[in-house]
């Protein structure tokens, strides 16, 4: 197993290679370039080559790649272009923005999903499997910006229940530690504060746990028909077993492996792909993050944290991974 | 029994929702009319007065003298002082860090009168020598990008016009210009030119541009970026003392749910609002329309350079008479006028004895006969994605523009770039007809036409004059008026060389827009400045 999990790791290298290749040839094919997006549209030719010259933008693409794996390599993600901050600093309070929004869509999407699938699997053309399969179908089909408006909407303006957007309320003086509020809350015991942040993650989280929750109750519902007609599952119907534990210790653990799949990969693209969520919600997470600096030629910002997040994506593939040998122990890795 | 395990985590849901929604009800029980969690905590400072402003973007940075954009100065705006700042409501300068001001009789020495009670927020004197040591800043390095575009800085020269700036006495400057520059005070008062505290800028180095010191009606705070930045008034401000007590910088990137915190009310003002949205600020008894004066145009600039069609001027006339303007204004959704100038009516030197074309179809399509297009042709029109300031629905706009000029059998093919593409797609000539747009930095009339319409600035690859309109007569005048102090004389030049570019027709002028802001009733004395930002040291919140 450690032998497995070593190979994965050294696997990362070429990926990480083919990413930033990739990350850098597609940012510097699009037209534009950052000084341009910096001096805007009132810059002369001279003052724009004089910050091209400056920020090192004529050299050849070799040189700049180099450049730029060079300090990747000592671990400097580089500085933005535009603001000069550091990406490490930003980056480091921004994922965590991004994660925790990410784990608790997940959360709220597995929870909800996999209960969906598994009653409508074991209910198969009941009221609540047609219900639940339709509202999943609308799940999957909701652009994302108008289910978030709507929930501004309800909750916020209407009712005035949820915090319309934001992280947390200003002013509120939680001493951040990991950057991951809801987690540092709890380390400084800070319950007010608690409250304030995880009323702030229910809308964003929900929204964005919409998609997933549905891909994962479809998943969950055919992988467990699927599972429920097996011999065994008759045989231990026969034997009188109790019917929660046939659907829960016999058959959703071996349903499991292909849901654990979608969920991975859900995980995954949640990370880089939250932007919408986030920009309806003022959320302050990598994903705009990086759709910004793409609009402002930020390559630096773009490289490094693409890079950043494709090494979160891998590891998360990997522990998927390394979870199907708990749900399936005839898989060895070794 | 069957059923237990599942309804087991249906009720742990349950239980959850219903905590959530008991804690909820229980903040706005708590606050009757605050209702809401950021109100609530504004309360719960005392009695602080903190006015929360929504706006799309967040400051890239708050170093005064580097940003372009409109967000990083609506801040610097609030933190720094430049020598001179604008009256309230137009571009006239009256005194600020300096009371008084005289020219040498060769319009190069400028003497400064600086004010002798004004400290930094960091507690240091402002006397002379910081405004030495701000102007020799502004010369090392090209990203002060302003001090270059204004004073002309070459790689060469970083100084540009500005030949020596000495300290005569402890509250005296004097600045020597190497030729004269008519809207020199006019450009001091813009807020890239706020002075910093030359003490904090070797303090904080390269972390200077999130740590900003200035003399300014309000004290940077904090910058929680992509969220939100706090300044708190400046209780020694020379001039007017804030009314507020603290102003906060809310990022909210989505215009209809920026729209929606003003509803909730956990903001109190914002800009950036959906023309839609106008007419339900408008009808909410709790809410109010503030707008914007104008100093920007829309226009659609038309490839004099490019061989064909658009090199003739009857073509472009044509054009011009093909466009019904009033239906493009539509589109505006009464945020817009019609143009007839390059120049916004707000600004001196505005010629308003010049007609603009009439919509005449028939007329267009005589004069195209006439200069060999009967049976029309076909070319492209460059637009950009995004709505901008002056263009709420670019696209739609151009569509619009499509069908009016089919009518006069011209066959239009639209682009649609990014901005940043599209920037660059009209620099590099690309297009036949493109849109675009400015607004005004200094209020002087020289920053709309220098720029957007002289033959200097036509270089392919970089150029502000996308019409690539090269007229040896409209230069002339605008290079004496640039030289020309008297205020006077300037308007006779470029009211001649109005005449001219309307008879050239280079552009289609299309809009000046007036950006409307929307906030609480309470709120008064916001009043917008033409330039875009506003210190907010008069504003008042019930």
């Amino acid at each position: 197993m450690l032998k497995y999990i070593i190979r994965r790791l050294l696997m990362l290298v070429p990926v990480l290679i083919g990413v930033s290749i990739l990350t850098f040839s597609l940012i510097h094919l699009i037209p534009g370039d950052p000084a341009r997006s910096m001096l805007g549209e009132k810059a002369t030719e001279a003052q724009l080559e004089l910050l091209r010259a400056d920020l090192g933008l004529n050299d050849p693409y070799i040189v700049q790649y180099g450049r730029f794996l060079g300090d990747i390599l000592q671990g400097d993600l580089g500085q933005s272009i535009q603001s000069k901050e550091n990406i490490a600093y930003e980056i480091m309070h921004k994922l965590p923005a991004t994660i925790e929004l990410t784990i608790f869509a997940m959360i709220v999407a597995i929870i909800i999903g996999i209960v969906a699938g598994v009653i409508a699997a074991v209910k198969q053309y009941s009221w609540f499997d047609n219900i639940s399969m339709t509202g999943a179908l609308f799940g999957v089909s909701l652009p994302i910006f108008w289910l978030g408006l709507m929930m501004i909407w309800i909750f916020s303006v209407k009712f005035n229940v949820l915090p319309p957007s934001g992280r947390i309320t200003a002013g509120t003086g939680l001493q951040t530690i990991t950057n991951f509020y809801l987690l540092d809350s709890i380390l400084t015991l800070d319950w007010q504060a608690f409250k304030d942040v995880f009323l702030h993650l229910l809308m964003p989280g929900v929204a964005l746990g919409t998609i997933p929750m549905a891909i994962i109750a479809r998943m969950t519902r055919s992988s467990m028909l699927e599972v429920m007609r097996q011999d065994y599952i008759r045989t231990a119907d026969a034997k009188g077993l109790k019917k929660h534990l046939i659907v829960f210790q016999h058959a959703l653990k071996n349903a499991f492996l292909p849901v654990l799949t979608v969920i991975g990969l859900q995980f995954g693209l949640l990370l880089g792909g939250a932007v919408l969520t986030e920009t309806i919600f003022s959320w302050p997470g990598v994903g705009r993050y990086v759709y910004l600096a793409v609009l402002s030629r930020d390559y630096p910002i773009v490289q490094s944290t693409i890079l950043i997040i494709a090494i979160i994506f891998v590891l998360i593939n990997l522990v998927t991974d390394i979870l199907y040998k708990y749900f399936d122990p005839r898989i060895r890795y070794d | 029994m069957k059923k237990r395990n599942p309804f087991t985590l249906f009720g742990f849901l349950l239980i959850m929702l219903l905590v959530v929604s008991a804690c909820s009800s229980n903040t706005s029980s708590d606050d009757a009319d605050a209702g809401n969690d950021n109100a609530e905590a504004t309360e719960d400072n005392d009695s602080d007065k903190t006015l929360v402003f929504g706006r799309g973007s967040d400051s890239i940075t708050l170093d005064a003298a580097i940003p372009t954009d409109g967000e990083s100065i609506y801040v610097t705006n609030q933190i720094y002082d430049t020598l001179v700042r604008y009256e309230t409501e137009n571009t006239e300068v009256k005194p600020a860090l300096a009371t008084d001001w005289e020219v040498s009789d060769d319009n190069l020495e400028w003497t400064f009168q600086l004010r002798n009670d004004v400290t930094f927020h960091d507690g240091n004197d402002f006397t002379a020598e910081d405004v030495v040591f701000n102007f020799e800043r502004w010369t090392t390095s090209s990203e002060f990008f302003y001090y270059g575009y204004m004073f002309g800085a070459t790689e060469d020269n970083m100084k540009g016009i500005i030949d020596k700036v000495e300290a005569t006495d402890d509250y005296e400057v004097k600045i020597t210009l190497s030729e004269p520059n008519a809207p020199f005070l006019q450009t001091l008062a813009m807020p890239p030119f706020g002075i910093a505290s030359p003490e904090a800028v070797e303090e904080s180095g390269d972390d200077y541009f999130k740590n900003p010191v200035g003399t300014g009606p309000f004290v940077f705070e904090e910058w929680i970026p992509d969220d939100s930045i706090t300044v708190s008034k400046n209780e020694d401000y020379f001039g007017e003392v804030a009314k507020v007590d603290q102003v906060v910088f809310r990022v909210i990137p989505d215009n209809g749910a920026r729209f929606m915190e003003l509803q909730a009310g956990s903001i109190d003002l914002m800009n950036g609002l959906n023309p839609q949205d106008i007419q339900t600020a408008e009808s909410d008894e709790d809410l109010q329309i503030i707008r914007r004066p104008s100093m920007n145009v829309a226009y659609m600039a038309l490839n004099t350079d490019k061989e064909g069609p658009m090199s003739e001027k009857l073509v472009r006339q044509a054009i011009n008479l093909a466009i019904d303007k009033e239906q493009l204004i539509t589109l505006y959704e009464g945020i817009g006028k019609a143009a007839v100038n390059p120049i916004p009516p707000s600004l001196w030197g505005y010629n308003d004895e010049i007609k603009d074309y009439d919509y005449d179809v028939d007329e267009a399509k005589k004069l195209l006969a006439e200069a060999g297009y009967a049976d029309g042709f076909d070319i492209t029109l460059y637009t950009f994605a995004n709505p901008r300031d002056y263009m709420p629905q670019p696209k739609v706009t151009a569509q619009a523009i499509q069908e009016m000029l089919k009518e006069v059998n011209i066959n239009v093919e639209i682009v649609e770039n990014d901005w940043d593409s599209h920037l660059t797609a009209t620099e590099n000539a690309e297009h036949d007809m493109a849109f675009l747009g400015w607004t005004g930095d200094n209020g002087d009339p020289d920053n709309f036409f220098y720029v957007l319409l002289d033959k200097d600035n036509t270089k392919v690859g970089s150029a502000g004059n996308v019409a690539f309109y090269k007229s040896d007569a409209v230069h002339d005048l605008f290079k004496d008026a640039q030289m020309e102090m008297d205020q006077d004389k300037r308007t006779e030049y470029y009211m001649e060389a109005q005449e001219i570019i309307h008879d050239d027709a280079p552009w289609v002028p299309i809009a000046h827009t007036t950006p409307p802001l929307a906030g609480k009733k309470g709120i008064t004395d916001y009043l917008p400045h033409p330039t875009g930002s506003e210190p907010f040291n008069l504003v008042e919140i019930e």
